[in-house]
């Protein structure tokens, strides 16, 4: 298992002087006191792109995103955002970006239309563009009918919406998102993802977003960067990352019951590049020919006597790339386990 | 200066949307002129005194006469008859009765013969305020008994004649003043320092933070709210105040402009320093518990509701430097007094020099950053 980034086409590490990049973040460091949040992260990002920032809580994509957006002090290293460094022109960069935080901050008090012309006016949009720069972005978020209403009787994805209209009111040319689906349910998650697809053609925005959903970085993100441990450990389309991973099939196998050999006798069938195994007895086993590993494993725990208690068989997902790459699940595992419902009295193991 | 007027827009919309924090700075402030304006200052009233007369002399029944002449006039204390003095000192003790009076064997007798005659007087010094009108009131009425019957031609004793410069100055309209500043106090605290700091928390500021916004336009546009927030308490609190205390220095022009510009420099003072307590806390909870600690540390020592020269030296170098102290100055000199502008220059002076002094470090002190 690697944890560093891979040379090949899978890992295209952008150099951070690429020419025309609207991002470029070279060996950027933030330390706090003895701890290092960000170990000296280097990308670049094209304009136009959408960029995301993959990895578990903790892992310093937050950092990273407050570094590019001025709103913490890099410790070494440099950002160029819109061709300006943001820890010696901020006000430049402040004047191109939106941002939309992990947290809804949109006034609840006020209503949809008066929390945009505030925003506006603190980014100095002269009044009547003001005026057709709201009607855009309120057309573009669908929240034109309500403009009038007070933000606290918003949805909760609707309040998104408002935050991300926020975010462009000002036709800002990069876009920060910071999680910008966390906490919404499944179809508000969606929607957001198609008006974000929506900006990136009509407003041909670049955006970074941050994520900890897979679906959501593999259906948005042109590249997408695995950050872990405040370090960059991959890098690339999400199809090259994909294939960046041994083995093009995932079979998912429980056994009936566990045994410590499980393990060596799954690596020791022919096309499996790597098994990992995870809690309650299951193991996902990579292999580049999933048919013929799913039989030859049925096979093998009929001959042992063996049953399996459950199977199956998919492609490799962003999901695989992560734990290639970092070793663990992206969820938390100390929370998995300690959320891990406790077997039923008397039920057969 | 737009940016600045766009942050003054934000904080204004939300305080009109939602009264809870005018109501809320103005409660306090009104309960306590009310109920401490009508609970303090009053005089004693039908105090009971146990009377032992061991005497029953014509002397002796002079002073019985005094006694009643209090009871039905003034009636400050009635009297209670007792036969001894163990049991009255007892009732004392015990709270049956408000003091005792001693009115001993010979007593008549001693006056006559010019013998040093004394009453006794047995009070409960744990109830200090009691103990020491009654005190006052039983040696008015000693020293008109010793008063002779027939005027001596030469007057021996030097009287003092009191002029007093005002009308009867009312509890309550002594307090009224440190009920403004407290409005305005109260005002700045929730409004400035601890919306400020839960707006922190919920990462509104960062959504300041990562606009073009300056510093300076950032400090002032929070402070200029503030301080409308609190000149719209203090203005309020000094209009419902002043109908319910009776006064009516309001209805005098200049001095309503007096009255402005000390509300001004108040909220200013108080805006400044909270701005300056809070610019560098990030937890929702540091407000909440310095309110009353402030509360306390300030507004008790400013003279607000006892005058600052019967304090010790420590407590009045707290004073020194309370801008509630000068607030409370200035709003008394106006209210109480009408004691025009003069009174108050120094007040003034001292409000606007330590605002502006308190945001001047406070903007330095400001991160521009997380």
């Amino acid at each position: 298992m690697s944890t560093a980034i891979q040379p090949g086409p899978a890992i295209n590490g952008n150099g951070p002087n690429s020419t025309g990049a609207a991002i470029a973040v070279e060996n950027i460091v933030k330390r706090y006191g003895t701890f290092e949040a960000v170990k000296g992260v280097s990308f670049s990002v094209a304009e136009g792109e959408i960029f995301g920032l993959l990895g578990p809580n903790g892992a310093g994509k937050s950092t990273l995103i407050r570094m590019m957006t001025t709103l913490i002090p890099v410790t070494s290293g440099r950002a160029l955002v819109g061709g300006h460094d943001v820890a010696k022109d901020p006000d430049d960069v402040r004047r191109m970006i939106g941002v939309i935080p992990q947290a809804l901050t949109s006034d609840q008090d006020l209503t949809v239309e008066e929390n945009l012309n505030i925003y506006a006016k603190l980014y100095s949009v002269p009044r009547a563009q003001r005026v057709k720069n709201v009607n855009a972005v309120l057309e573009a978020v669908d929240l034109l009918k309500w403009r009038d209403a007070q933000t606290k009787t918003l949805s909760g994805g609707m309040r998104r919406r408002l935050e991300i209209a926020r975010g462009l009111v000002h036709d800002p040319r990069i876009f920060f998102l910071d999680e910008p689906t966390t906490g919404l349910d499944p179809v508000s998650r969606i929607a957001v993802w198609e008006m974000l697809n929506n900006l990136k053609k009509t407003r041909n925005l670049t955006m970074l977003l941050t994520t900890h959903y897979m679906e959501e970085a593999d259906r948005l993100c042109d590249r997408i960067a695995i950050v872990d441990h405040g370090n960059l450990v991959a890098l690339g389309t999400p199809a090259e990352l994909k294939q960046s991973v041994p083995g093009s099939n995932v079979v998912e196998v429980q056994f009936n019951r566990e045994h410590d050999l499980w393990k060596a006798r799954l690596e020791a069938i022919p096309n499996v590049t790597e098994v990992q195994a995870q809690s309650g007895g299951v193991y996902r086993v990579l292999t580049s020919n999933g048919s013929q590993t799913t039989t030859q494993l049925v096979e093998m725990a009929a001959s042992l006597g063996e049953q399996l208690t459950s199977l199956s068989v998919q492609n490799t997902s962003l999901d695989d790339v992560f734990v290639h790459y970092t070793g663990r699940q992206l969820r938390d595992e100390q929370v998995k386990s300690v959320f891990m419902m406790p077997p039923r009295p008397g039920a057969q193991p | 200066m737009n940016r600045m007027l766009a942050i003054v827009e934000r904080e204004m919309r939300k305080f009109f949307r939602s009264p809870v924090l005018m109501i809320m700075s103005m409660m306090l402030p009104l309960v306590q002129l009310i109920i401490l304006g009508n609970a303090f200052g009053g005089k004693i009233h039908n105090a009971r005194i146990a009377v032992v007369d061991y005497d029953h002399g014509p002397q002796a029944v002079k002073v019985h006469e005094a006694f009643d002449s209090v009871a039905a006039n003034i009636a400050t204390f009635t009297t209670v008859t007792y036969d001894d003095e163990t049991t009255a000192r007892e009732d004392v003790r015990t709270g049956k009765v408000d003091a005792a009076v001693i009115i001993p064997a010979q007593y008549s007798r001693r006056v006559y013969a010019q013998d040093a005659p004394a009453i006794g007087l047995v009070v409960d010094n744990s109830d200090q305020f009691m103990s020491s009108s009654l005190e006052a009131e039983m040696q008015s009425l000693i020293d008109a008994l010793n008063q002779p019957v027939i005027q001596d031609r030469v007057v021996k004793n030097i009287a003092l004649e009191i002029v007093e410069l005002y009308p009867y100055v009312e509890y309550m309209k002594y307090l009224l003043p440190g009920c403004v500043a407290l409005a305005m106090y109260i005002s700045v605290m929730i409004g400035g320092g601890m919306l400020y700091i839960d707006d922190k928390a919920r990462g509104v500021h960062e959504g300041y933070l990562v606009t073009p916004i300056s510093k300076l336009e950032l400090v002032m546009g929070l402070n200029v709210a503030g301080a409308i927030k609190a000149v719209l308490a203090g203005i309020s609190l000094t209009v419902i105040g002043s109908l319910i205390a009776g006064l009516g220095t309001i209805f005098n022009p200049l001095a309503d402009i007096e009255l402005i510009l000390l509300i001004l420099g108040t909220s200013l003072a108080f805006n400044g320093m909270m701005f300056l307590m809070m610019v560098r806390v990030d937890d929702p909870l540091v407000p909440r518990a310095m309110f009353g600690v402030l509360n306390t540390l300030l507004y008790f020592p400013s003279g607000a509701v006892y005058p600052i020269a019967a304090f010790p030296k420590w407590l009045r170098a707290i004073a020194v430097v309370d801008p509630f102290s000068y607030a409370i100055h200035g709003f008394k000199a106006i209210l109480l007094k009408d004691g025009g502008f003069a009174a108050i220059q120094y007040d003034l002076l001292f409000l606007f020099v330590f605002g502006i002094g308190t945001l001047l470090i406070a903007t330095t002190l400001f991160k521009r950053t997380l």
